[in-house]
């Protein structure tokens, strides 16, 4: 393809080359003659039972600590979507959600099997919601959520974006789903209050959602999605659209729904009461509450510790075996002898 | 019908179109059917002065010019002096050049017009425009388009600036000035503004603006001397004449006019055929009378002509396109795997579709009301529920077959064809820059002039090398002279001592001759003797043949010292200059050569002979003879020919002893390696050369079957001759040329010579330079018929079966190499292609039988059969050939060749300009091949590999994530990481390792020619790499999706976290990986490779600080987890160890020869003291360093 352009046109070429003829000797340099130094690693048996066995020592002890604080996160999950309809709607679950007449209070209690200090954490936990989904996560504008200048920039957020004619604010399908189940926590009839301090991050506050921003016609459509925001507060403070719209990664989420600030005691009562009010039944999500304290490590999750272990482990297996490879059928290193040539000098 | 001038104008006085006639007098002109095809009547004519220079040509299919009528639409009409009507009626080209290919307001459609021949920048365009629609905006408008900008404006770049210096170029030399007849006056004018018609004034040592008829120079004989350089890199002086009928017009004053009529502008610069009227006589042109831009005029102090073809019609500027683009085998294999790469794109993309589609049909009750679907639209004003986009259920799934083509488009690695042009760059500095491929002697750089085939340099199975040139140095030097039966090679005194020897004082001032010769003193006594005795005398006409029978003409060269001036012999055959040098240092001195006349220095007395009568050289006769009117008024004969054809015309009833001694020392001379040329002469008899005289007449004025019936005289006239001697000069082998073959041969590259010289020279010099060993079975097959041939293969290829057979596969040590030496005759009935069926077969049959052979030594071949012989190989093998040659006879093997290589040496450029690769030397052919292609193969494979594995790992990341978003094509890394993967975070490594890794040292691999049996083998890129990478591509982009998404699955993590979790993993990985694979680590690919993963974080953080997307801040909450890092960090070692541990296994116990030299190299093991017993064939002196 570049050999034309290589050899360029017939005037330009011999004057080239009877300069390029004349031109001295290349420069020598270590970078022009590729002698640079260097180094030359090279995976000697060594070498790599040095790695495995590393790998191995390394990971272990953090699989065991990763371990030990997932162990130590104590998570209470109760589903609660099936069990807070009444029984006569059992069969129409549909009906008794979008049916405004009925009586969506619903109260759990939830048994605290191990000490959880403070603070203790209230997510809502979602599965088969798909955040991610295109269409859904397309859907939002995030000039408008930081300016009031572009409140009617709502061209990518179809079909949530205008209210009879006029721009909704915060628009889009991905607001327009807001969560809006909202839960009471008592202990032995004593409420919990529940800190919603905090709960979104101070850089969405800060510069993502505009403190001149108010809601405006929002969920004044034919079809309610789902929570209504109080139009006299600005987006910056309405953390938990902030949270919301934080789309999560995965189709099984938790979103931070507030924190309890005192210590929930072993075989505490929690009584949690339930204003069920998402509509996850028209598509089979499942809705439930969590209290989870935390560590270092997140929240309560075996996987990487049991990871870090199974991959440590098999380091350590292969380091061992190698070893054992090694004793038994050594190889010397830049053996002639094993050159394809001296294995068999017809073969050329 | 033609004037009978005065000065001969032989149409062809240069025979360079072929060269290999031209190298020696002894070499034969196949006849191949090719060759002299056409065979019409010459226009040359001779005059009242006997004398030629040239009819040698004349039966050269190149020079022979037409008698018949240039067609009238066919020609051009060119009025002399008068550009304006030469110009008002035909578009002529005017003589400013353009070999820019674009201008400012053209560049950008051409140039990307010319882009967008590449299939796979058709691709991207198209997935580009996709991406436009709205309905398939999968990235960000400008997102999209970035790459493929990229990568556009990269190239676009390197055009302009290529672009930039042609256009350069050209307006230096559109700028330069000339003198043109304007208004009866010579003006200075731009050789932009010379048009055809002009009448153009060129001076001594100007170049020619634009290719001119002659019509008159400074000689009164109307000889002007050019050099051709530029044209066709011949440094010696060619000779052109002026008509005589215009040679005594002074276009001042008389003011000439005239018509020529001459053909449509043609590439061939040997031909031109054109005839004119000159005061109402028509005289014919030939390629004698035209001089072409570009060369210099040398040795006339002016010459005059008129512009026939100028700028882009001249013939140098229609013959400057550039050599044939070559695709490497490695590109062309590498298209095998992007098809596989292309059905596993679709085959993802059909699953993605697929899935969705079920996913859609199964849920198509909920879609409406579905919060993350919502297909009803209820925000019409109307109350009117329409779908939003959604346009049914058959139309969803085209989208989202588009959709994921879209995303997953960097399956196909665009990044790669500019990353392997970067790398070929690179690659070619080094090599260029390399000091071991700098040819002192000639002060020439190797040259890259194909940027698409560095890697071949690493697979080359077949080198075919021309001999002349190649091998040898193409200086030929006059080494030892039988003369009336005596062998004078014995006593070897060096010239330095006899330095004042032949020097010769001429009007006060001191001649020497350019070339010093050595000389044997013996000889020289017998010389200076002179005709006292009777050997004196055989002596002296002996050199006295040798200074006379010949076309060289002597320059005389000032020097500093303006007493001292040297002669220079300039003329087309080495083997001449080589006989007149060293006649001239046995004291005949060939000073000067006019039309009619020869002055010859006998031993300090000038002698001037007329030359009478000269037959060229040609392939029939073999010989050439000169007829010179000696000062005591004896008329001689001499002859000088190959020895085949001079023994029948010599009068073996003289003297048979010395004949029989004589041609013992031929063959002497020849198994020395020594080219041979006998020489005899007769003294003609007054009615004899009358009657040869007025056939010679008659002959020359023929005007059908000119050069045959001018043959039948000098077959007549060259018969009965007295044996002189015979000459041996030596074609001294290039430094280093038996190590080079050596090293070549040991390193499984067959060597195959291709030469146009005799069978018995060839074998001579393939015995000095190793290329033939004494225990190696010579297979010679001689045939003079289609028969005999098939017999002669059938027959050594039993032979040759039965050697290897014999022995046994076991102990296959003891086979005998075998070489395979044919002839060009032989070789006429093997590729004859008359018969269809014959030549498979017979074809077949030499393939067969050369691809056994060690060594192929094919001699006498024309130069289209060195292309057959290549053709031949490459047609029915894969291997990859390599052809090495230096002069015009070399260049339809050299652009045959998968690779071929140009020698800048004494022939000139046109090998060179033919070529892929230029260097001075032939040896350089091991540092190029063992050296730089071993690299560059193992690089670029290594590279191509890495890219499909790193484009395909980070698709099928995408890949994984859309299993989880309901098949919807969401992206969890953001679009500008996507974007900028392939172009910021991990191409720089690749490029920096392609170009500067080094898997052996240089030493190394001199020392063990074998390694780069690596690149015969396919080491470095083959099916089961491609697979294996790809398993490995498989699990790493598990180890990378799944362990994050485990690891926060049910959590509160967001989309634009993770995506930068996995856009860091992702970037850490592959670059993890390349250095798991780096060899050689300098500072340049630390800085690469660290430097691509810092930077990365850098435009991570970069993009997630801009408030207005929506990933801000996420790489901050993200990393500020402990669990990020823990993920990371199991993610590496998690995805690399399956890798690491195949590798290390695979080297430990299936090592590879480069591995077990790289262990070598690093431990160099203390066996190497008991390597007696460990047979390392060890190379005794590595050639170079």
């Amino acid at each position: 393809m570049k050999g034309g352009s290589a050899s360029s046109g017939g005037t330009d070429a011999p004057s080239n080359s009877s300069s390029s003829s004349r031109t001295k000797k290349p420069k020598y340099s270590k970078f022009t003659q590729q002698e640079l130094p260097a180094c030359k690693p090279i995976l000697t048996p060594g070498y790599v039972i040095m790695i495995f066995t590393a790998v191995g020592v390394i990971f272990i002890p953090v699989g065991l600590f990763s371990l030990f604080a997932s162990e130590s996160v104590v998570e209470i999950v109760d589903r609660y979507d099936i069990d807070c309809v009444p029984s006569n709607y059992s069969s129409n679950m549909l009906a008794y959600i979008q049916s405004t007449a009925t009586n969506k209070t619903c109260t759990r209690s939830l048994n605290i099997t191990k000490e959880m200090k403070s603070p203790v954490f209230i997510y809502y936990q979602l599965d088969n919601f798909y955040q991610n989904h295109r269409r859904y996560v397309k859907s939002r504008s995030d000039k408008q959520l930081r300016s009031r200048k572009y409140e009617s920039d709502t061209k990518d957020c179809a079909p949530e974006a205008t209210s009879k004619g006029f721009p909704i604010v915060p628009c889009g399908l991905t607001a327009w789903s807001l969560f809006n189940d909202t839960y009471g926590f008592s202990v032995k009839n004593k409420a919990l209050e529940v800190s919603k301090k905090n709960i979104a991050w101070k850089s969405d506050k800060g510069h993502k959602f505009g403190s001149d921003v108010y809601p405006k016609n929002f969920q004044t459509g034919e079809l309610i999605g789902g929570g209504k925001l109080n139009s006299s507060i600005p987006l910056s403070e309405q953390d938990d659209l902030i949270v919301w719209m934080r789309t999560a990664a995965l189709p099984s989420f938790r979103k931070l729904y507030g924190k309890i600030e005192v210590d929930l005691q072993v075989n505490d009562q929690v009584t949690v009461v339930i204003q069920n009010n998402y509509n996850t039944y028209s598509f089979g999500g499942k809705k439930k509450v969590v209290l989870s304290t935390t560590s270092w490590i997140g929240g309560k999750n075996d996987f990487l510790g049991i990871a870090y272990l199974t991959v440590g482990g098999l380091c350590l297996f292969l380091a061992i075996s190698f070893i054992l490879v090694y004793v038994a059928k050594p190889r010397p290193l830049g053996d002639p002898t094993y050159l394809s040539w001296n294995r068999n000098p017809a073969g050329n | 019908m033609d004037s009978r001038s005065g000065i001969e104008n032989s149409p062809d006085i240069e025979s360079n179109f072929n060269t290999s006639s031209r190298r020696s007098v002894s070499s034969i002109h196949l006849k191949a059917s090719h060759e002299n095809s056409i065979r019409e009547s010459s226009l040359s004519h001779s005059g009242s002065k006997p004398v030629r220079y040239g009819s040698r040509g004349a039966d050269l299919e190149a020079f022979s010019v037409s008698q018949k009528e240039i067609n009238e639409d066919d020609a051009r009409l060119v009025y002399v002096n008068d550009p304006v009507k030469t110009n008002e009626n035909f578009e002529y080209a005017g003589n400013s050049i353009q070999t820019g290919k674009y201008s400012v307001f053209t560049f950008l459609p051409k140039n990307l017009f010319e882009q967008f021949h590449r299939v796979a920048y058709i691709y991207f365009l198209v997935i580009a425009v996709l991406n436009q629609l709205p309905q398939l905006a999968v990235f960000g408008r400008g997102a999209s388009i970035l790459p493929l900008a990229f990568v556009l404006l990269v190239t676009a770049i390197k055009d302009a600036y290529e672009d930039y210096r042609r256009h350069r170029s050209d307006r230096i030399e559109n700028n330069r000035l000339a003198w043109v007849l304007v208004n009866d006056q010579f003006q200075q004018k731009k050789w932009k503004e010379i048009q055809v018609g002009d009448i153009v004034k060129v001076h001594a040592n100007e170049t020619l603006p634009c290719d001119i008829v002659l019509l008159s120079t400074s000689d009164p004989t109307g000889v002007a001397y050019v050099q051709t350089i530029n044209l066709d890199g011949e440094s010696n002086l060619k000779t052109r004449y002026a008509k005589q009928e215009t040679l005594l017009k002074v276009p001042e004053k008389d003011g000439i006019s005239g018509l020529i009529k001459c053909e449509k502008p043609s590439r061939n610069i040997y031909g031109f055929q054109a005839n004119t009227e000159v005061d109402g006589k028509r005289l014919s042109l030939g390629p004698s009378n035209i001089v072409l831009r570009g060369c210099e005029l040398k040795n006339t102090s002016w010459a005059l002509g008129v512009a026939v073809y100028a700028g882009r019609e001249t013939k140098v500027m229609l013959n400057s396109s550039g050599a044939p683009s070559k695709r490497s085998w490695l590109e062309i294999r590498m298209n095998a795997e992007i098809i596989k790469l292309s059905i596993f794109l679709i085959a993802l993309c059909a699953i993605v579709s697929v899935l969705a589609a079920i996913w859609l049909k199964h849920h198509n009750d909920e879609l409406d009301y579905m919060p993350f679907y919502r297909r009803k639209d209820f925000s019409d004003a109307d109350g009117k529920v329409d779908n939003y986009n959604y346009y049914g259920w058959g139309v969803e799934i085209v989208l989202t077959f588009l959709m994921s083509v879209i995303v997953f488009q960097i399956m196909i690695p665009i990044s790669l064809y500019i990353s392997m042009e970067l790398v070929r760059a690179g690659q070619a500095y080094f090599m260029i820059q390399d000091t071991e491929m700098f040819d002192e002697a000639s002060h020439s750089r190797f040259q890259c002039r194909a940027l698409n085939i560095n890697e071949d340099l690493g697979q080359i199975k077949y080198v075919f090398s021309d001999k002349t040139g190649t091998l040898t140095e193409n200086k030929m030097e006059f080494q030892c002279a039988s003369i009336w039966g005596v062998d004078y090679s014995g006593g070897k005194a060096s010239s330095q001592n006899e330095l004042g020897g032949y020097s010769v004082k001429v009007d006060g001032k001191v001649l020497s001759p350019k070339m010093k010769v050595k000389v044997d003193l013996d000889l020289l006594r017998l010389a200076r003797s002179g005709q006292n005795t009777e050997e004196g005398k055989h002596v002296q006409n002996f050199f006295l043949a040798l200074a006379a029978c010949n076309t060289i003409v002597p320059l005389v060269i000032d020097t500093s010292d303006p007493n001292v001036k040297l002669i220079d012999y300039q003329g087309e055959s080495p083997d001449e200059q080589a006989l007149v040098y060293a006649a001239a240092a046995y004291g005949f001195m060939l000073i000067e050569r006019t039309s009619g006349h020869i002055v010859i220095d006998v031993q300090g007395e000038r002698q001037r002979f007329s030359v009478l009568g000269l037959h060229e050289f040609d392939s029939d006769r073999k010989r050439m003879s000169v007829i010179l009117g000696c000062p005591d008024k004896n008329v001689i004969l001499f002859v000088k020919g190959a020895d085949t054809t001079m023994f029948s015309v010599t009068n073996k009833t003289l003297n048979m002893n010395i004949i029989r001694a004589t041609e013992e020392h031929l063959h002497a001379y020849s198994s020395l390696g020594l080219r041979t040329l006998v020489v005899g002469a007769r003294e003609l008899s007054a009615s004899e050369f009358e009657q040869w005289q007025s056939s010679f007449e008659a002959a020359s004025t023929a005007i059908i079957g000119r050069a045959a019936s001018l043959r039948k005289v000098a077959s007549n006239v060259e018969n009965n001759l007295c044996l002189l001697g015979a000459s041996g000069i030596e074609d001294k082998l290039q430094k280093g040329v038996p190590e080079a073959i050596e090293s070549l041969r040991t390193a499984g590259i067959k060597v195959w010579v291709l030469t146009g010289d005799k069978q018995e020279t060839a074998i001579s010099i393939g015995y000095s330079s190793k290329l033939l060993t004494s225990e190696m079975k010579q297979i010679i097959i001689n045939s003079n018929s289609k028969e005999s041939c098939r017999k002669k293969l059938d027959e050594s290829l039993v032979t040759v079966s039965g050697l290897s057979h014999g022995s046994g596969v076991s102990s296959g040590a003891g086979v005998r190499p075998v070489a395979l030496i044919i002839d060009g005759t032989s070789l006429v009935y093997i590729l004859d292609s008359e018969l269809e069926e014959q030549i498979n077969y017979l074809e077949l049959q030499l393939f067969q039988l050369a691809k056994k052979c060690s060594v192929v030594l094919c001699c006498r071949v024309a130069p289209l059969q060195k292309a057959g012989i290549v053709a031949l190989v490459k047609s029915r093998s894969p291997d990859m050939t390599l052809a090495i040659g230096d002069g015009a006879n070399d260049v339809s093997m050299i652009q045959m060749a998968d690779v071929g290589v140009g020698i800048s040496g004494q022939e000139g450029r046109q090998a060179v300009m033919a070529s892929d690769f230029a260097m001075g030397q032939f040896r350089f052919l091991v540092p190029l091949l063992l050296v730089h292609g071993h690299w560059n193969y193992q690089r670029m494979g290594y590279m191509i590999l890495y890219n499909f594995y790193r484009n395909a790992v980070f698709v099928l990341i995408l890949f994984w994530y859309v299993l989880y978003t309901c098949f919807t094509l969401t992206t969890a890394i953001n679009e500008w990481s996507s974007v900028l993967y392939s172009v910021i975070y991990t191409s720089l490594p690749t490029i920096v390792l392609a170009i500067l890794d080094k898997d052996l040292s240089r030493r190394t691999l001199l020392k063990y020619p074998q390694l780069y049996g690596a690149g015969h083998r396919q080491e470095c890129y083959n099916s089961k790499l491609f697979w294996l990478t790809m398993m490995d591509t498989f699990w790493q982009s598990v180890a990378v999706f799944f362990i994050p998404l485990l690891a926060y699955w049910k959590s509160t993590i967001d989309v634009s976290s993770i995506g930068d979790l996995w856009t860091l993993a992702i970037v850490i990985l592959v670059n993890t990986h390349l250095a798991m694979d780096v060899i050689r680590w300098n500072w340049v690919i630390h800085a690469a490779i660290w430097g691509s993963i810092f930077a990365t974080f850098i435009c991570v953080i970069v993009i997630d600080a801009i408030p207005s997307l929506r990933y801000y801040w996420a790489i901050f909450h993200v990393a500020g987890t402990g669990i990020f890092w823990l993920c990371l960090l199991l993610i590496i070692i998690a995805a690399l160890v399956p890798r690491l541990v195949v590798k290390f296994l695979y080297q430990y116990y299936n090592p590879s020869d480069v591995q077990i030299a790289r262990e070598f190299e690093k431990f160099r093991i203390p066996r190497e003291s008991e390597a007696g017993q460990i047979e390392m064939n060890p190379r005794d002196d590595p050639p170079l360093r």
